[in-house]
C-alpha cells in the first residue's frame, strides 16, 4: 500500500489527542510517573510531553524497570536523552527484585524476565506514592488492548479488571481513585504503527540504531530471530548467523526477535512499515506462549 | 490524510463481525499470522474465509456471559486512516453503542436483508441521532441470500427511511452489500447492476469530516496552568470549538473579568491562529485569576452560565440513578456537584414514546434536569458537542455513571404522565398550584356548540400565513363559532415587546404565545396562531401544553423565492442587505415540520382552496360539524 505524503492532518490529530491525556494526568493526578523503557514508543511519549508542558518541564520523572537484558545500545540512548532533557529519572533493577525473593528466575532455554517485571513495577509505584503511570501502549498492538482505556484503573493489587472498565465518553476522562488504588493512562491508544513511525519521520526524532537495519549475529529459534547475546544459550542444532535485521520493538534481548530488512533510514522504515505483512508484536516470543499471553500478563499488572 | 471515527452497531448476526472483516480485508490490514489463524479456523465447507473471525474479541465475550464491551479497530486506505468503534447491538449493550456513538462522525447500521427492519435497526438510529452523528450509512447486508432482488433493498429503503423522519438526522444513505461476498464493500458488485451509489469504502473514505466541529463559537476550557517561572502564565487546553488569534478581545468564565490574547504558544513556535481541536498554551495580556475549569470565551459570544440543565441522561451503571444523593459532573475540564432535581420522562428506545418515570436504570436513556452546585459554561449539544456533553460520577465509587448531553438551561418542564383532568400538560413554577377553572371547557364547548382547538401556522415570512388565518377566522366566525387569532406582529408589540429575534428569544416568543393560546383554548375558542416558529422544538413545546387531538401543526408551504417576491413588508430586501440580522429562511434556519397535521401550498394554491383545506380538517377530527 502507498501512503500520500500528506499526513500531516491525522498526526496533528493524534498530536493534539495525546497531549490533552499528558495534561488532564498531569491535572487529575498528584504523582504521575512516565513508564520509559528506551523502546520508541516511550520517547515518543517523552516528545509528547515535551509538547504537552512547552514551555514548563515535563513535571514528572520517568521511570525505567531495568530487566538487566537490555541491549546496551537502549542504555546508552536513554542516558543520552534524560541528559539533554534535564528530566528525573527513576531506574528499577529486576535483578533486585529477584535478589528480594520478590520474583523468580526463570528457567528453561529461553528465560524470560517478562513476568519479574510485575512486582518490581507494583514496587516502585507503591515506593514513590505514583497514582498514575504512563505508558505508550497502543490499543492495535495486541487484541486485549482493543479494549483499553486512555485511564484504565487499577485496584489496589494493581490489577486490570476488563470485565469493570468504567466507560470513556468523548474527551472526558474519569481519573478519580481511592488511595492506594492507581492508574495507567495510554495517550497513544489511537496510534498505529504506522503512524508512530510517520510522526518520527515528520518530527525528525532520534531513534535507538537498533531500529534501523544493520548487521547483527542472529539465531532463529521457533521462527524468531534472536540476537546474540549472554543472556541466551544455543540449543544442539542451533548456530548463529549474520543476517541484515532491524528491531520492530524493543524489549529484552532474551525475547525481542529481529527481522530481516534492508531498511537503513527512517524513509525507508516508514515504506517497510507501510507494506508490512507480519504483525509488530508477532516477532515478540513472549506473546506466543499462549493465545491469551497478553492478556494474562496485563491482568497481573504489566504494562 | 485525515482521520474518520465510525460506530458499527449489530449483532453477530447481522454480519458486523463479517463486514470489518471485509474491510480490513479488501483493504489490506490483515497480517498473515491472523490470515493464517483464519485459514485453520475456517471450517465451514465452502470457499467463504470466516472474516468473523478477525474480529471475535466480542463474540468471544458474549459466549462466555463476561462483559461485553467497545473493541476500537483501525484500518487505514491511502485517502484515510479510520478508527472504528465496535459495539454489540443488543438493547443491554445500550450504554456500550452510546459510548462508541459519543466519538464518532459515521454511524454504520446493519440491517439483514432476510430480516428486513428490525426494532434494533431503529433503536441504533435513535441513539446514532441522540448523540449527534452528523451521517449514517444503512448497510443493508446479506443481499446474496435475496438474489440481489432490488425490491428487497428498495422496501427496506423506504420503510427506514420512514422511521428515520422522526429522527435529527440529516445525512443517511442506504447501501446493498453483502459482506460474505464482497459486494458493494470495497469494489463495486456486478450483482446490483440497478444499484448506481458508491460503495461503502468509498462513502467512508469521502464523507466530509469533522463537520460536527463547531468552527463559530470560540469556547476554550482551560485545562492546566503552566507557570514555569515568574515571568511566564500560560493555560493549556483543548480548543473545544471556534477560532482565536492574539490580540483578540476574550472573557474568563466564571469571573467574567476581559482581556487580550497576547500568545498562543506551542513547543514549535508561536501560532497566528488555533482552530478546534488544537492543543495549545495560551497567554492572557492580563494577569486576572484562571485555573483548571475555567473557560476563555470572545466577549460578545459567550456560553449560557448556569446551575440548572436541561438534558438528554443515558445511565450506565448497574445501580439505579438516585434523585436524593449528589453526583460529580464533569463538563469540560470542570467538576463539581449535581442532583437530578426531576425526570421528565424516559425514553423507551424500541418504540420512541416518551414514558413516565422516577428513575433511570441500567441502559435507560430520557431526560431530567439537573441542579449542579457551581456554574456550569453550557452550549446545547446540538450546536456543540464538545461543550453540550458531560459525565457523572459516583462520588463514593468513583464509576462513571451516566452520559449526558444537554439541551440547554432548564425550564420547569412538567413532568411526562402529569396531566390535569382537562387533558392538558402542565408546567408549575416552583410553589404555584394550577387553580382548577371555574367553569370547565367542557361547559363552555357544549354552549359553543363546537370543540376548542389550537391551529398553528407556520413557514416563511410572506408565506400568506395571516391572510390564510384570517380569511378562516371570517368562515368560522360566520358559522357561528367562538374564534381567536394570535397574530406574530401584534403579539411582539406587546406581549413580547422585550424579545428580539435571536433563537433563545424566539423560543421565548414561542412559549409564551404557547400559553396564551392555551388560556384561549381552554376558553372554548378556536385559537389561530400565525408565526414563522422556525423551530420544531419550540412548536412541539406549544403541542404539549395541548391534548392530542386538538392540536394542528400546519405547515405553510410556500417556495422562498415566492416569499422574496411578495416580500408585503420589504422585509426580505432589508434581510438580504444585512439591515435585519437573524431573518428566517436568509440569515437564520427554518426548520421543516416533520409531520404536521396539515400542509397547505400556498405558492401554487389559492387563499380559497388552502382554507378550505383547512376546515376539511377541522370538520375530519369533529371539532366543527
Amino acid at each position: 500500500m502507498v501512503f500520500s505524503n500528506d499526513t500531516s492532518k491525522h498526526l496533528a490529530w493524534l498530536e493534539s489527542e495525546a497531549v490533552h491525556l499528558m495534561r488532564e494526568s498531569a491535572a487529575q493526578f498528584e504523582r504521575p510517573v512516565l513508564m520509559f523503557s528506551g523502546g520508541k514508543d516511550s520517547l515518543l511519549m517523552v516528545h509528547l510531553a515535551k509538547k504537552a508542558f512547552h514551555p514548563g518541564s515535563i513535571p514528572f520523572p520517568l521511570l525505567h524497570v531495568d530487566t538487566g537484558h537490555n541491549f546496551p545500545e537502549t542504555i546508552r540512548f536513554r542516558d543520552d536523552l534524560v541528559g539533554r532533557l534535564g528530566v528525573e529519572l527513576i531506574v528499577r533493577s529486576v535483578e533486585e527484585t529477584i535478589e528480594k525473593g520478590l520474583a523468580k528466575e526463570e528457567k528453561g532455554v529461553t528465560p524470560s524476565r517478562n513476568k519479574a517485571q510485575i512486582p518490581t513495577l507494583l514496587e516502585a509505584i507503591k515506593d514513590f506514592g505514583f497514582d498514575v503511570a504512563l505508558g505508550g501502549a497502543r490499543r492495535d498492538e495486541e487484541k486485549a488492548r482493543a479494549k483499553e482505556r486512555f485511564f484504565s484503573h487499577r485496584d489496589r493489587f494493581g490489577q486490570w479488571d476488563p470485565k469493570n472498565q468504567r466507560p470513556e465518553l468523548w474527551n472526558l476522562y474519569n481519573g478519580r481513585s481511592e488511595k492506594g488504588e492507581h492508574f495507567r493512562a495510554f495517550p497513544l491508544s489511537n496510534w498505529t504503527e504506522l503512524d508512530v513511525w510517520q510522526y518520527i519521520l515528520q518530527q525528525d526524532l532520534d531513534i535507538p540504531s537498533l531500529y534501523l537495519a544493520h548487521k547483527r549475529d542472529v539465531v532463529e529459534r521457533e521462527g524468531v530471530l534472536l540476537s546474540k547475546s549472554p543472556y541466551i544459550e544455543l540449543q544442539s542444532g542451533e548456530a548463529y548467523v549474520e543476517k541484515m535485521v532491524r528491531f520492530r520493538t524493543i524489549g529484552d534481548m532474551t525475547c525481542t526477535g529481529a527481522v530481516e530488512s534492508t531498511a537503513t533510514s527512517l524513509e525507508e522504515v516508514v515504506e517497510e512499515v507501510a507494506t508490512a505483512q507480519r504483525a509488530e508484536r508477532g516477532a515478540r516470543a513472549d506473546d506466543k506462549r499462549s493465545e491469551a499471553a497478553m492478556e494474562d500478563r496485563k491482568r497481573q499488572g504489566y504494562f | 490524510m485525515d482521520v474518520l471515527r465510525f460506530t458499527t452497531a449489530g449483532s453477530v448476526d447481522d454480519g458486523k463481525s463479517t463486514l470489518i472483516g471485509r474491510l480490513m480485508y479488501d483493504t489490506q490490514q490483515i497480517f498473515e499470522e491472523k490470515l493464517e489463524e483464519i485459514e485453520r479456523n475456517t471450517q465451514r465447507d465452502d470457499e467463504d474465509l470466516e472474516l468473523a473471525l478477525l474480529t471475535d474479541g466480542l463474540r468471544a465475550e458474549r459466549e462466555q456471559g463476561i462483559t461485553i464491551d467497545v473493541a476500537y479497530r483501525y484500518f487505514a486506505t491511502p485517502k484515510r486512516k479510520f478508527i472504528i468503534a465496535d459495539t454489540p447491538g443488543h438493547e443491554q449493550y445500550t450504554r456500550n453503542m452510546v459510548t462508541g456513538a459519543s466519538t464518532a462522525e459515521l454511524a454504520v447500521v446493519l440491517i439483514d436483508a432476510t430480516n428486513g427492519v428490525l426494532q434494533q435497526s431503529r433503536r441504533h438510529g435513535f441513539i446514532a441521532s441522540l448523540l449527534q452523528i452528523p451521517h449514517m450509512i444503512v448497510a443493508v447486508n446479506k443481499m446474496d441470500l435475496v438474489d440481489y432482488d432490488e425490491d428487497v433493498f428498495r422496501e427496506i429503503q423506504a420503510e427506514y427511511r420512514q422511521f428515520a423522519e422522526q429522527l435529527d438526522m440529516d445525512d443517511i444513505t442506504f447501501i446493498p452489500i453483502s459482506a460474505l461476498k464482497g459486494d458493494n464493500v470495497v469494489d463495486t458488485s456486478d450483482n446490483t447492476p440497478w444499484y448506481k451509489g458508491s460503495t461503502l469504502l468509498h462513502k467512508l473514505e469521502t464523507v466530509k469530516t469533522q463537520s460536527d466541529r463547531n468552527q463559530v463559537d470560540f469556547r476554550y476550557p482551560v485545562q492546566h496552568v503552566i507557570r514555569p517561572n515568574q515571568d511566564f502564565r500560560g493555560y493549556a487546553g483543548q480548543i473545544a470549538s471556534g477560532k482565536i488569534r492574539p490580540g483578540e478581545e476574550v472573557v474568563v468564565l466564571p469571573s467574567e473579568r476581559s482581556t487580550t490574547v497576547d500568545t498562543i504558544v506551542t513547543l514549535d513556535g508561536d501560532q497566528e491562529e488555533a482552530g478546534p481541536g488544537e492543543s495549545i498554551v495560551m497567554t492572557l495580556d492580563d494577569e486576572i485569576d484562571v485555573s483548571r475549569g475555567s473557560m476563555i470565551v470572545r466577549a460578545r459570544n459567550r456560553p449560557e452560565i448556569t446551575r440548572s440543565i436541561d438534558a438528554d441522561l443515558c445511565w450506565m451503571d448497574e445501580e439505579a440513578m438516585r434523585a436524593d444523593r449528589p453526583y460529580v459532573i464533569q463538563h469540560t475540564t470542570r467538576r463539581t456537584q449535581a442532583y437530578v432535581s426531576k425526570v421528565v420522562y424516559r425514553m423507551n428506545v424500541n418504540s420512541l414514546h416518551r414514558e413516565e418515570a422516577s428513575t433511570f436504570k441500567l441502559n435507560e436513556i430520557g431526560r431530567v434536569e439537573l441542579e449542579t452546585a457551581d456554574p456550569l459554561f453550557i452550549d446545547a449539544y446540538k450546536v456543540n458537542r464538545a461543550t453540550g456533553a458531560f459525565i457523572l460520577i459516583d462520588p463514593d465509587t468513583n464509576a462513571t455513571v451516566a452520559a449526558g448531553m444537554i439541551r440547554g438551561v432548564a425550564e420547569n418542564v412538567a413532568p411526562y404522565g402529569t396531566e390535569s383532568e382537562t387533558g392538558t400538560e402542565r408546567a408549575a413554577s416552583p410553589n404555584v398550584v394550577w387553580e382548577d377553572l371555574n367553569v370547565p371547557r367542557e361547559e363552555r364547548e357544549s354552549r359553543n356548540g363546537h370543540q376548542a382547538a389550537v391551529m398553528w401556522l407556520t413557514g416563511l415570512s410572506g408565506s400568506g400565513k395571516s391572510t390564510i388565518a384570517k380569511e378562516l377566522e371570517r368562515r368560522l366566525y360566520d358559522r357561528g363559532c367562538q374564534t381567536m387569532m394570535l397574530d406574530g406582529d401584534n403579539v411582539r408589540h406587546g406581549l413580547s415587546g422585550d424579545l428580539g429575534f435571536s433563537a433563545r428569544d424566539r423560543k421565548k416568543n414561542i412559549r409564551r404565545v404557547g400559553e396564551v393560546a392555551r388560556l384561549f383554548f381552554e376558553q372554548g375558542n378556536i385559537t389561530l396562531c400565525t408565526f414563522v416558529s422556525p423551530y420544531q422544538e419550540d412548536r412541539d413545546r406549544v403541542r404539549q401544553l395541548l391534548p392530542d387531538d386538538r392540536f394542528f401543526e400546519v405547515h405553510v408551504d410556500c417556495d422562498i423565492e415566492v416569499c422574496k417576491e411578495r416580500d408585503p413588508k420589504g422585509l426580505y430586501a432589508k434581510a438580504e442587505s444585512g439591515e435585519i440580522a437573524n431573518f428566517t429562511g436568509i440569515s437564520a434556519p427554518y426548520e421543516e415540520p416533520a409531520s404536521p397535521e396539515v400542509v397547505v401550498h400556498s405558492d401554487t394554491d389559492d387563499v380559497e382552496a388552502c382554507v378550505d383545506q383547512l376546515v376539511e380538517a377541522l370538520l375530519d377530527r369533529g371539532i366543527i360539524e
